[in-house]
């Protein structure tokens, strides 16, 4: 009795969980309403930088009231995993069941390129890069739907390679990062600076995954004027720790998500690496900037519980929901015709960052913008990165024409190469 | 490659090893007694080390030089306290059906790991080992290594040789190892098999918590962890044989000395090596080295 | 003569229920919806229920529960998108589809082979364990080589071929393919176990030594068994890749193999429909989620539902409309669930 009493119970909670599903949107497709989708990872190891990027689109959302020329702005929220699929099926329920206008999204950079696919395949729809950074999402078959207001992992390395040879003196780098593409595309950057000036490097790759970095420790050549650290998130606080541990002793520097607000947090034994650490990224936590200091109050009073500054999620985050708005204000909330004067508007768009910068867009609809050299400073017993230097104007070719910068090839594990000896 | 850096990729292994022994013991062990494959082995890595960084972090903020130790053992206090809850509640009146086990623990890992996440955030963590075990020691051939791999090992060895002593040397080990021969012939003597089944769940757990903290001191501690220790747990008990603490170990072995020398040796192919292990092995012996033939 | 007569029937109903499905959605939503649902939903769980097929194949009618399935699909996914025309970035590449489409279907056959030769010495939850080191050890490997399998960021722009003037990927001609190819599956399926090698397969499940006696080569026989769900899972892989415009390592790893578990378990392993029921209660589940229940908390949803599915009623949704039935009948019936 008590058996069938939940198996029937059980039945009937499927059933209205069913029912509920079929249920359709109360709203149909109306003149004052633009409808917005955003896609951000809330699942799995990239939840913290997901967490802040739905801090980032509450704040640029809220500071219009949701409403843009008039019209009211309604968000829909949508999470995936990081994985290329879940997100692909978020954007297509976003577009095709929810009806939105425009996505905001994704995070990782093989969500970025499915969701990029899928632009090609819509009319009437517009999808804005939130944070992914994959180089090819806009250099090699680029969509027209998809628009992308941050640089791509190569750009966010720009000025790295100039400051070690320079400014550090280093002639021979020795780097290490995980196995595949966007290390790569970093790595890129770094060398397409640093061995034209005549520097060396020893690449030491781990396959994805590696948690014990012990053996690649081991094998850091003797000689090596600094440590190049391409490592983001939780691989990176593994290489810096067990680096720390094995008594590692030559001076390190680091890419753009090796030293971020996720890693600083982060508390162990790595924390005195990271006091004075050089890297390059495209956002400075403890710039004198006036606009960033009043986006970073604004952040801190809207979300006590965020980070002690807004992580590279969400800066990516705010400047496209940015985008989005000021290219909806220009044309009026219109979005007839395929959305055509809005992506016009979108192309030709020049947006403020928090930063305190602009950014704009290249005819691949690629952002053009600034990037930083970084200190790591310890206030407090918090670390906060500070800017040593500015490089405006950082283009996804390192300004080469496209056609010259293609033909060096893509970037690869053994592309470009310039060892020791 | 150098002897010496050759001789540091083996003492690496080594000490991965030893960690890999902490963690698959326990879940070696659940299975010689009951035959249940706890596939949330990996959950109660992660309670033990977030429970335990709970309590550690505090204690740490106000430099209590004995915050680490407090740490191990609430950690493996609240791992084994999960675990009799799960072999109470509901995997107990469930005994024989190990199909049926197995996909519970899958549900309950899969919760478990959604809701740490929910208490903790997706910001890694990672332990600071005492003053005495940080840093690093002056090994002749090697030179300097961090003293706390070192630690890992000593961990080990004091888990093997426990367990060894209490499998053998104590009535508790006599029941334990009766009960994987004959479960009904000892519940027949008047043993209480479900308490002495609930008393090794609690073992084993709490090993997978003492797993959790060691682990995540010499790794950070993050969201996805889980999958990766049970993986790593199931391939060293294939490769060992399911139910035996010296193929427990063996298997441990193999598999953090393959991680480290392939990672030195060919890092694009390394990870494969660990299957391929599983699979000659395998093919050789279905039952795993050191497992007895069904 | 009853052989046929089960094919026909099962057959009837099958299309019945895939032809009327989309025109009853059509007549109670708008067109867009409906459109959504037939092209996303239903097309989804019809894929994922092939891929789940193979799997409740071999659980119900071998006693082996498979977590190998979605990297065998996986394989058949790879193969196409390493070999076809088109694909990026490219790999091998210039066949078109027809080849391509055979290549995986083979390579999928294979992997199953190779599956099965390499657990089906071993039972139950030893198989499931080296079931699931080999599908994560695949996993692990895709994801870090480069020069096969493009690594983390994987193969895409895999499109399918136009047929009949349309686009593959068209809503409403995807959802004829998936379902044709579905059906075709599931009677195949039923007609097997009918013939004298799936008798012989639901002897060597019940009692080996037996069938052993009986002259049977047992190995061969389960080996066998694991290259049909190959091919079968292959099917899926090869309608997954297309509908997912290509395939990265996250289509194959640890959460798509529990997801897999997860479908058949909910569905019934008792039934080569559940199969499709679990996917499809899965696909409505995934997709609305957010509208149930808060998305950041969809694991702990799930989780629960296939904790709550094990413990009531281990033979799935299929066991509970059964014992319903039985509740209303008092009819008991042969035949254990595998649990």
């Amino acid at each position: 009795m008590f058996k069938g009493l939940i198996t029937r119970r059980a039945a009937a909670a499927l059933a209205v969980t069913a029912s509920a599903a079929f249920v359709a949107p109360a709203f149909a497709q109306q003149g004052g309403v633009i409808r917005i989708g955003s896609i951000k990872t809330l699942e799995g190891p990239f939840a913290t930088g997901g967490q802040d990027a739905v801090r980032a689109l509450t704040m640029a959302f809220e500071e219009v009231n949701f409403t843009v020329a008039g019209k009211k702005i309604e968000w829909v929220r949508e999470s995936s995993n990081a994985q290329a699929d879940v997100a692909l099926a978020r954007a297509r329920k976003l577009i095709e069941q929810d009806q939105v206008d425009i996505i905001i999204g994704p995070l990782s950079g093989a969500e970025g390129m499915a969701l990029r696919d899928y632009s090609r395949t819509l009319t009437g729809n517009t999808i804005v890069n939130g944070q992914s950074a994959a180089a090819d999402t806009t250099l090699r078959d680029v969509s027209p739907n998809f628009f992308r207001f941050n640089g791509d992992g190569m750009q966010w390395i720009a000025g790295l390679g100039t400051y070690a040879y320079k400014t550090m003196n280093a002639r021979h780098v020795a780097m290490v990062g995980g196995d595949y593409a966007f290390p790569y595309a970093q790595v890129f950057g770094f060398m397409q600076e640093f061995c034209k000036l005549g520097g060396k490097v020893t690449k030491l790759w781990s396959p994805l995954g590696t948690t014990d970095f012990a053996s690649t420790i081991a094998s850091i050549p003797k000689n090596a004027d600094a440590v190049l650290v391409i490592h983001g998130g939780t691989d990176a606080l593994a290489f810096l720790t067990q680096y720390a541990q094995a008594g590692g002793q030559q001076p390190l520097i680091a890419g753009p998500v090796t030293v971020d607000q996720v890693v600083m947090s982060a508390r162990g034994p790595h924390r005195r690496l990271l006091n004075n650490l050089i890297s390059a990224g495209p956002i400075v936590d403890d710039s004198d900037d006036p606009t960033w200091k009043a986006f970073v109050d604004r952040y801190k009073k809207r979300f006590p519980d965020g980070f002690a500054a807004p992580s590279i999620n969400a800066v990516h985050y705010y400047i496209a929901a940015r985008a989005v708005l000021m290219a909806l204000e220009q044309v009026k909330g219109d979005l007839s015709s395929n959305q055509q004067a809005f992506q016009a508007a979108l192309a030709k768009l020049e947006v403020p960052t928090p930063m305190g910068g602009k950014v704009r867009l290249d005819d691949n609809r690629q952002a053009i913008a600034s990037n930083f050299i970084r200190r790591v400073v310890d206030r407090n017993g918090q670390l906060f990165t500070t800017q040593v230097e500015r490089f405006d104007n950082v283009t996804q070719t390192y300004g080469m024409p496209r056609a010259e910068f293609l033909a060096l090839g893509s970037p690869s594990r053994d592309n470009p190469s310039c060892p020791p000896q | 490659m150098t002897g010496a850096t050759a001789a540091t990729v083996v003492l690496n292994g080594l000490t991965l090893a030893a960690l890999y022994f902490i963690v698959a013991s326990g879940f070696s062990l659940i299975f010689g007694l009951m035959r249940t494959v706890n596939m949330a082995h990996g959950s109660l890595y992660l309670i033990g080390a977030y429970i335990g960084y709970a309590v550690f972090e505090p204690l740490y903020d106000r430099d209590l030089w004995y915050a680490w130790y407090v740490a191990i053992l609430v950690g493996m206090a609240a791992a084994a306290l999960f675990g009799i809850l799960m072999q109470t509640a509901l995997l107990g009146w469930m005994q024989g059906q190990e199909l049926r086990q197995a996909l519970v623990t899958i549900a309950l890992s899969i919760i478990v790991a959604d809701q740490l996440l929910a208490r903790f955030g997706g910001t890694p963590r990672q332990f600071f080992a005492p003053d005495a075990l940080f840093g690093s020691t002056s090994i002749p051939l090697i030179g300097n290594y961090p003293t706390f791999r070192l630690v890992q090992i000593g961990v080990a060895l004091a888990v093997g040789i426990g367990l060894w002593l209490l499998l053998n040397r104590t009535r508790i080990g006599l029941m334990v190892r009766a009960g994987v021969d004959d479960r009904p012939m000892l519940a027949a003597m008047g043993v209480n098999v479900p308490l002495v089944a609930v008393a090794v769940f609690a073992l084993g757990a709490a090993l997978a918590g003492l797993g959790g903290v060691i682990g995540a001191t010499a790794q950070p501690l993050a969201q996805g962890v889980d999958a990766r220790f049970l993986l790593t747990a199931l391939v060293v008990v294939i490769v060992g044989g399911m139910g035996s603490i010296a193929g427990t170990a063996i298997g441990a072995l193999l598999v953090g000395l393959a991680e480290q020398i392939g990672q030195a040796l060919f890092p694009t192919y390394s990870v494969i090596l660990t299957f391929l292990i599983m699979v000659i092995v395998l093919a050789l012996r279905p039952q795993g080295i050191m497992g007895r033939a069904r | 003569m009853n052989l046929a007569r089960t094919l026909l029937r099962a057959g009837g109903i099958g299309l019945a229920i895939l032809v009327l499905a989309p025109l009853a959605l059509r007549a109670m939503l708008p067109e867009n919806q409906a459109l959504f649902w037939i092209g996303n939903i239903f097309a989804r769980a019809l894929i994922y229920g092939i891929i789940a097929l193979s799997l409740t194949f071999l659980a119900t009618y071998g006693g082996f529960v498979s977590l190998a399935q979605m990297m065998v699909a996986g394989v058949a996914g790879y193969v196409l998108a390493i070999t076809v025309q088109g694909a990026v970035p490219v790999i091998i590449g210039g066949f078109g589809y027809p080849v391509a489409i055979l290549l995986a279907l083979g390579a999928a056959v294979l992997a199953g082979l190779a599956v099965g030769a390499i657990s089906a010495r071993t039972n139950d939850i030893y198989l499931l364990m080296i079931t699931l080191a080999l599908a994560v050890g695949f996993y692990r490997f895709v994801e870090t080589n480069i020069d096969w399998f493009n690594g983390y960021e994987g193969i895409r722009n895999v499109l399918g071929p136009d047929l009949l003037g349309r686009k593959f990927r068209d809503p409403i001609l995807f959802y004829a393919i998936a379902s044709a190819t579905a059906l075709s599956l599931y009677l195949g399926v039923i007609f097997l176990v009918r013939t004298p090698f799936g008798l012989a397969l639901q002897g060597i499940r019940d009692n080996p030594r037996r069938v052993s006696a009986l002259g049977y080569n047992v190995m061969l026989h389960r080996i066998v068994a694991f290259g049909i769900a190959g091919f079968i899972a292959g099917c899926g892989g090869v309608l997954a890749t297309i509908y997912n415009i290509g395939i990265s390592p996250g289509s194959i790893g640890l959460g798509a193999t529990m997801n897999l578990l997860i479908i058949s378990v909910i569905g019934g392993l008792g039934h080569p429909i559940g199969a499709f029921i679990g996917a499809l209660l899965f696909a409505i589940f995934d997709t609305f989620a957010a509208s149930i229940y808060d998305r950041d908390r969809f694991n702990t949803l799930i989780g629960a539902v296939f904790l709550s599915i094990v413990l009531i009623s281990p033979d799935g949704a299929l066991g509970m409309v059964r014992r319903l039935r039985e509740g209303f009948a008092r009819k008991p019936r042969a035949g254990a669930p595998p649990l």
